[in-house]
């Protein structure tokens, strides 16, 4: 008996009244774990029960503890027929069986049916007693951490980084047992809501079990999905990050103050380094000691080449999919012991792990050494074609060669690594996408090793990595050293464009870069970042089976390559050269496929200027043709130079001359390449003789391509005081406030029978996003100044002509004032004056530079990827840095203070209108939720274990709980109050990396019917308001007298 | 081609004061998206009618489902749905319960059992407050023109609670002091049936009449001596009603009416220009009040109490053209002088009695 589950059920309130001759209920309780169930007395006709019940114990494995829900049911007693079921309550012991965790779940919790939804409130008291269990071969995984965090959770230091951890179990989805025919949807729902809630607690033990067998205490970036297969099962499936975290003592507690970078690692003597006075916290301390060699900016005539984003001629084995449109489940190609090349000894660890993978996407300063670019990898699978639906190896096969081509799509990259890893699905009757993605990366190895992986213990951690990794590693600083190209100059994967760091001078950088990380924090970057997306739809004909798998397969490497195409276009329209956070989805319906990409574009300083887009005719002789591309031009360049006002972007190489006409006027070209395309056969060249100047040209040739550009041109920018990015915080924002609005926002859009052709769903589609984020500047106007952060959009197909997109994002505020004077002048402007202080190089290196680049850049003159070899096979990728732009660099400078200053912000409302949400004095324990991983003004103390909660909801009287619209309403303020009263009852405040990862709708109207499954995860955490003595010395001050002056509670 | 679904949930409920009333008022959707176009709202923030339906429709269902809550106050704030600040919650509260002057006015001690939707018409017509508005307005069914039941379960969390009126109002509904004391009026004069409709006290508005009920309720009801019955403050103390009936000897015996008039004429001879009009009335004026006081027993005369008081009182000394002042001041020393009567016993009721009539009188008269 190595545990003991107690519960005491103490009272109710708010019960429905499920007696109508008395307008009363005689309510009694049912308190059930494994198959023991115990009952209180009868509290007869009251709506607010006082049952205050003995302690109902239960002696348990340890195992069952972690597998096992608590499960409370109250009921309506009646003497003459059966008892009414009111409804029941799911309660997670895992928090209780981590003694870092909670030591009492105690609150009340909504009292929940599956047909009613929440049905009045239950107070309950649950504690575990745990006995030491000595038996080494043991099933049960307690003890270890999970966090849904990405990054090394604040008052935790990873001591060691283990790696990847998966698992997938796979069980018989109770819906589609023959029994549902004939029990009731409640019971249905029931069975369905506890098989995954079991199913859930077994992955997590499982998974638990190989980070004890790994050495580990935790897994960090814990991201749990479920797949509905329909008939052949439901599978749960999780990815994580294995590490060993050292808890820091309350008293040294890490500072993670907000407007800080979120990510930085936790320091834990923060207050001992030294600091200036009027710098920002982390970011105005570290950076001018990060900020490494010297940065000439000034005078610094570049010119590069433009090669083409795609050209056939080069076949790119690695990009080669992993689908098997035949379908024949032959065994992946063993595993690969695989030895990287071109990776020194040192980094010898990774041999030893199947899979570099890491779900983590931001790192303690030190940790990310290089980043080579995106990887993905997709894949068509069948369902119906699974020999043995009950067992987990065909699932575990699929995502095995996934696996394996993305670790060789990172070897390719010269890179050892992948972060920013993760996995998703999608799924329409048979046919199921498996995709995976992530970021390869060169990681520093010392963090890696057993040992020397002290990753949090030097409390000045964040300057002494900065100073070893420049004074005896490689001389990259941190603001620019991830940017630096992984792979071999000469030898290169693909044929890109480099330049010399625009930061450093020293190391080759590519003109644009693709992550699905967060930005380092202590990356050098110009003016804000904004949200970027990418909208695809495809239509595709109805089939079946493999003619079905197979038209899938053709369509997604198109689909990738174009929205790839769109995202570079949009990435140049706002003058920004790198992308992070990138996340492609690509969604499966009967007759469609959807693609959405969405990134946060920043303009790195390390990252040469991108140049601007050139709009090319078919057809120059024809004069009304020549003025509308002339018209199209025109627009382009004014929303290029737009959108650098609105993003403050001014690097400070840029001339005048750049800034006035960043395209050459297109008569000057003569044969251009065209970057659109459907046919990729269609060979692209670049003629280079139209001049150094950059161009990245889009040639309109057909009516697709004029709408192509103005769907371009149709993405609004934000409205004034609004910022928006798809990643934990926005680049260039850094004195964060109190206000916090999470928020999940869902729309169905029903298209019309009419006969569609893809640009006009494009157009719905893009529609349907746009209008989404006009919605949400409007509703959250009140916050202004604020900024949408980690917007996270996700599309489905649920039925034929419905596309679905559901959005969980927060917006918090910002000080305005702050935002413009310090930092986001000061990590640039200060970094290039201290660095210039420290420039040893002589200022002929500029031209020295140049003469290099170009030489290298004519020597790179042409990407190309052939899309044609992928005819009959599913896309896999990789998303690399290898549109060309330049821009001519020289002439005068311009200081980007001064330009900062010129923001065309207006005033915001005062701060304490805006974030004076107050709720003291309120009965019901306030809880703040954020996807992201921190709040905002405060400081987390303890992370209490994690939420991670299924819900189904099904209604037959539709019309009467107000339309679908009604019913989802109630149902996710319903999921938000549930998860908000778990977290409160195990003694939290908030919940942090808050997401929502599931939400499928299903409806019939013409049956007055509705039924929804939710599925929501995040950490729950006690954080406190910082406070002046608890904080770092008197930089921070300004700021969080502010920030808790205006936060009455958190 | 059509948004099917439109759902915007925040973890903290968002709501805008502007759609609430608009709700409130019984705008529907469309019209309410009508009417913050021309506010301006749109051009403000960049944004289109379509935003703004979806935004309205948002809000709309938010207010639907918290309306239940509103029903019964108190569950708004240890609920666990919407998580909704206190400040805002008081809010919802305090403009749910909000009502409209010019109408509570016209039903003002309406039997509340019988409002009929012809009587709301018409009222509503008279008081050019939109019919759908009050009838959807909760504060009308708490009257009780349209929903009785709603009525009834308020009441009846009132009406069995001992302790204050006004006190059990405010905590029970979590409403302001202010919006607590009208509400204590309506009920105290639903419960009493007070004619407030007769044309001659047309002139008085709701805010008149719930003072004078605020007085009474101080005063006159069980409550005034005795804070731990049922229905302390709702019925008028029946002992007091009966020493009332005392008073009469002010009138009747013919001694001291001369003498209360020679006191009173004494005190005000030279304060005041109305002086002999004051003089000449004095017993047709003492009459009045006294026989007042003296019928109150019967509870169609209790009904009668505010038209009395005008027709007996207040409208000889108007046209008379007293000022306001000289209304002070003459029943100032006509209470006062009372005391001096020696061979006048009932000190203690006439106080309690006059107490009241001075400060409704003060209301009531308006130049």
């Amino acid at each position: 008996m190595p545990g003991k589950l107690k519960a005491k059920i103490v009272a109710g309130r708010h019960l429905p009244v499920m007696d109508r001759a008395s307008d009363l209920t005689d309510a009694f309780v049912e308190v059930k774990f494994g198959n023991t169930t115990f009952k209180t007395d009868v509290c007869p006709k009251s709506l607010n029960p006082q049952w205050n019940s003995e302690w109902f114990k239960f002696e348990v494995d340890d195992e069952d503890l972690q597998d096992e829900p608590l499960q409370i049911t109250v009921l309506d007693h009646d003497t003459y027929s059966a008892n009414d079921a009111i409804g029941k309550v799911y309660i997670d012991i895992d928090p209780l069986l981590c003694s870092e965790a909670a030591s009492v779940i105690s609150g009340w919790f909504p009292i929940y049916d599956t047909i009613h939804g929440i049905r009045g409130e239950i107070n309950v008291l649950v504690k575990v007693e745990l006995f030491n269990d000595l038996n080494r071969f043991r099933q049960s995984s307690c003890g270890v951490k999970f966090f849904c965090t990405t990054s090394i959770p604040r008052c935790y230091r990873a001591a060691m980084v283990h790696g990847f951890v998966e698992e997938l179990v796979v069980n018989e989805d109770p819906e589609y047992q023959w029994i549902d025919r004939i029990r009731t949807p409640r019971a249905s729902n029931e069975a369905r809501q506890r098989l995954i809630s079991l199913m859930s607690g077994e992955l997590q033990r499982k998974i638990g079990l190989k980070v004890l067998e790994m050495g580990g205490n935790a897994v960090v970036g814990y991201l749990q999905c479920f797949d509905l297969e329909g008939e052949s099962g439901l599978v749960v499936r999780a990815i994580g990050t294995a590490c060993t975290l050292d808890k820091l003592s309350s008293g040294s507690a890490p500072n993670t103050n907000t407007h800080v970078h979120p990510n930085t690692a936790p320091a834990s003597n923060a207050c001992n380094s030294p600091s200036k006075d009027g710098k920002e916290p982390v970011f105005g301390e570290d950076l001018p000691s990060f900020s490494g060699p010297p940065t000439p900016f000034r005078a610094l005539p570049t010119s590069s080449s433009s090669p083409p984003p795609f050209s056939p001629s080069k076949p790119c084995s690695r990009q080669s999919s992993s689908s098997d449109t035949d379908l024949s489940l032959t065994p992946k190609t063993g595993k690969n012991t695989y030895v990287l090349s071109s990776i020194v000894s040192d980094q010898a660890v990774f041999y030893l792990q199947e899979f570099p993978f890491f779900t983590l996407t931001s790192f303690p300063p030190g940790f990310l050494v290089h980043v080579g670019g995106v990887v993905s990898a997709r894949s068509v699978k069948l369902l119906d074609r699974i020999h043995n639906p009950d067992e987990p190896e065909t699932r575990d096969a699929w995502w095995e060669e996934i696996r394996q081509e993305i670790k060789s799509h990172a070897k390719a990259l010269g890179c050892h690594a992948v972060v920013g890893y993760s996995e998703s699905t999608s799924i329409c009757e048979e046919v199921c996408i498996l995709s995976a993605s992530g970021t390869a990366a060169i990681l520093n190895p010392r963090y890696m090793r057993e040992g020397c992986l002290d990753i949090g213990s030097t409390d000045h951690r964040l300057f002494t990595v900065a100073f070893h990794l420049r004074q005896f590693e490689e001389p990259s600083p941190p603001s620019c050293g991830f940017c630096h190209i992984p792979y071999d100059e000469l030898n290169m994967p693909f044929p890109a464009q480099l330049t010399y760091c625009y930061h450093c001078r020293r190391q080759k950088v590519p003109d644009v870069l693709f992550t699905t990380i967060d930005m380092p924090p202590e990356a050098a970057v110009t003016g804000k970042g904004c949200l970027i997306q990418a909208r695809l739809c495809r239509l595709k004909k109805k089939a079946q089976g493999e003619v079905n798998a197979t038209a899938i397969s053709n369509l997604l490497p198109f689909m990738e390559y174009e929205l790839h195409t769109q995202l570079m276009n949009k990435l140049k329209l706002r003058s920004m050269n790198a992308l992070f956070g990138l996340h492609i989805q690509i969604s499966v319906g009967e007759n469609m496929l959807l693609g959405l990409a969405s990134a946060t574009g920043v303009y790195l300083t390390a990252l040469p200027a991108p140049g601007g887009i050139q709009i090319a005719g078919k057809t120059p002789g024809d004069l009304s043709n020549e003025h509308h591309i002339l018209t199209i031009q025109k627009r382009i360049n004014d929303t290029i130079t737009k959108n650098k006002e609105l993003y403050q972007i001014n690097p400070p190489e840029l001339t005048e001359e750049v800034v006035g006409s960043p395209i050459p006027e297109p008569r000057q070209r003569s044969r251009l390449f065209r970057s659109h395309s459907e046919s990729s056969d269609e060979l692209s060249e670049l003629d280079l003789s139209h001049g150094k100047k950059d161009a990245f040209v889009l040639e309109i040739d057909d009516t697709d391509a004029v709408e192509d550009i103005h769907s371009l041109l149709t993405d609004a920018p934000p409205p004034t005081g609004f910022y928006s990015c798809n990643t934990e915080i926005m680049p260039g924002i850094y004195n964060w406030t109190t206000g916090v609005q999470m928020f999940t926002s869902v729309r169905v859009f029903r298209l019309s029978n009419a006969n569609l052709t893809n640009q006009g769903l494009n157009k719905i589609f893009t529609d349907l996003c746009e209008n989404l984020l006009k919605s949400f500047y409007f509703k959250l106007r009140s916050m202004i100044p604020c900024c949408l952060c980690h917007l996270n959009f996700t599309v489905a197909v649920p039925e034929e002509e419905l596309i679905q997109v559901a959005v969980t994002a927060v917006a918090m505020t910002f000080d305005k004032d702050q935002t413009q004077e310090k930092p986001a002048d000061k990590p640039v402007t200060k970094g290039c004056s201290e660095t210039e202080e420290q420039l040893q190089f002589p200022l002929e290196l500029c031209a020295d530079s140049s003469s290099i680049t170009t030489q290298t850049s004519s020597k790179i003159s042409a990407a190309s990827v052939d899309y044609g070899s992928f005819a009959d096979r599913c896309s896999t990728w990789l998303e690399l840095l290898r549109l060309k732009a330049h821009t001519i660099r020289r002439g005068s400078v311009k200081t980007i203070s001064s330009l900062e200053r010129s923001s065309p912000l207006p005033e915001g409302r005062s701060r304490s209108l805006r974030s004076n949400r107050s709720f003291g004095g309120s009965s019901v324990p306030v809880v703040k939720m954020t996807p992201l991983s921190f709040l905002p003004g405060t400081r987390i103390i303890k992370y209490l274990g994690i939420i991670n909660m299924f819900f189904i909801r099904e209604t037959t009287s539709l019309r009467e709980e107000g339309g679908v619209s009604g019913f989802l309403h109630s149902f996710i303020a319903e999921v938000f109050a549930m998860v908000r009263a778990h977290v409160a009852a195990l003694g939290g405040n908030a919940v942090v990396s808050y997401s929502m990862k599931e939400c499928v709708l299903m409806e019939n109207p013409n049956k007055n019917q509705a039924q929804c499954l939710i599925n929501v995860s995040g950490d729950a955490v006690i954080c406190v308001i910082e406070t002046d003595q608890e904080s770092m010395p008197s930089t921070i001050n300004v700021v969080q007298t502010c920030s808790s002056g205006a936060d009455g509670a958190t | 081609m059509a948004v099917e679904l439109d759902v915007f949930v925040g973890n903290t409920t968002i709501m805008d004061e502007e759609v609430y009333q608009l709700w409130l008022d019984g705008y529907t959707v469309n019209d309410a998206v009508k009417v913050r176009m021309e506010g301006g709202v749109l051009e403000e923030f960049e944004a289109s009618a379509d935003v703004l339906l979806s935004d309205t429709m948002d809000q709309y269902r938010t207010f639907q489902m918290c309306e239940r809550l509103l029903h019964s106050p108190a569950k708004l704030a240890n609920q666990l749905l919407f998580q909704i600040p206190p400040h805002r919650q008081a809010i919802l509260i305090e403009r749910y319960y909000a009502f409209d002057d010019a109408f509570v006015r016209e039903v003002l001690g309406k039997k509340l059992s019988k409002g009929t939707k012809k009587d709301l018409d018409d009222i509503s017509a008279k008081t050019s407050v939109t019919l759908k508005s009050c009838r959807r307005q909760h504060w009308v069914q708490f009257i009780g023109c349209d929903g009785f039941d709603n009525f009834k379960r308020v009441f009846k969390v009132v009406e069995e609670l001992k302790g204050p009126l006004v006190e059990n109002i405010r905590q029970h509904f979590l409403l302001s002091d202010k919006l607590a004391r009208d509400y204590a009026a309506i009920v105290f004069f639903a419960n009493n049936r007070f004619e407030t409709g007769k044309r001659k006290l047309q002139y008085l508005t709701f805010q008149d009449f719930a003072f004078c009920a605020g007085q009474l309720i101080n005063s006159w009801t069980i409550g005034a001596v005795d804070n731990m019955v049922e229905d302390m403050d709702v019925d008028l103390d029946k002992e007091f009603l009966q020493e009332l009936k005392e008073l009469k000897i002010l009138i009747t015996d013919k001694d001291l009416l001369d003498q209360h008039k020679s006191l009173v004429c004494t005190a005000l001879r030279g304060k005041t220009k109305a002086f002999n009009e004051m003089e000449a009335n004095f017993k047709n004026l003492s009459r009045g009040l006294v026989n007042i006081a003296a019928k109150l027993t019967n509870t169609k005369d209790v009904r009668d109490f505010f038209i009395d008081l005008v027709e007996k009182f207040i409208e000889p000394c108007r046209s008379d053209r007293w000022t306001a002042s000289d209304m002070r001041l003459y029943l100032t020393h006509y209470t006062n002088s009372a005391h001096i009567l020696d061979t006048f016993k009932h000190q203690v009721v006439w106080d309690r009695y006059m107490g009241v009539i001075k400060s409704c009188i003060f209301k009531m008269y308006h130049d």
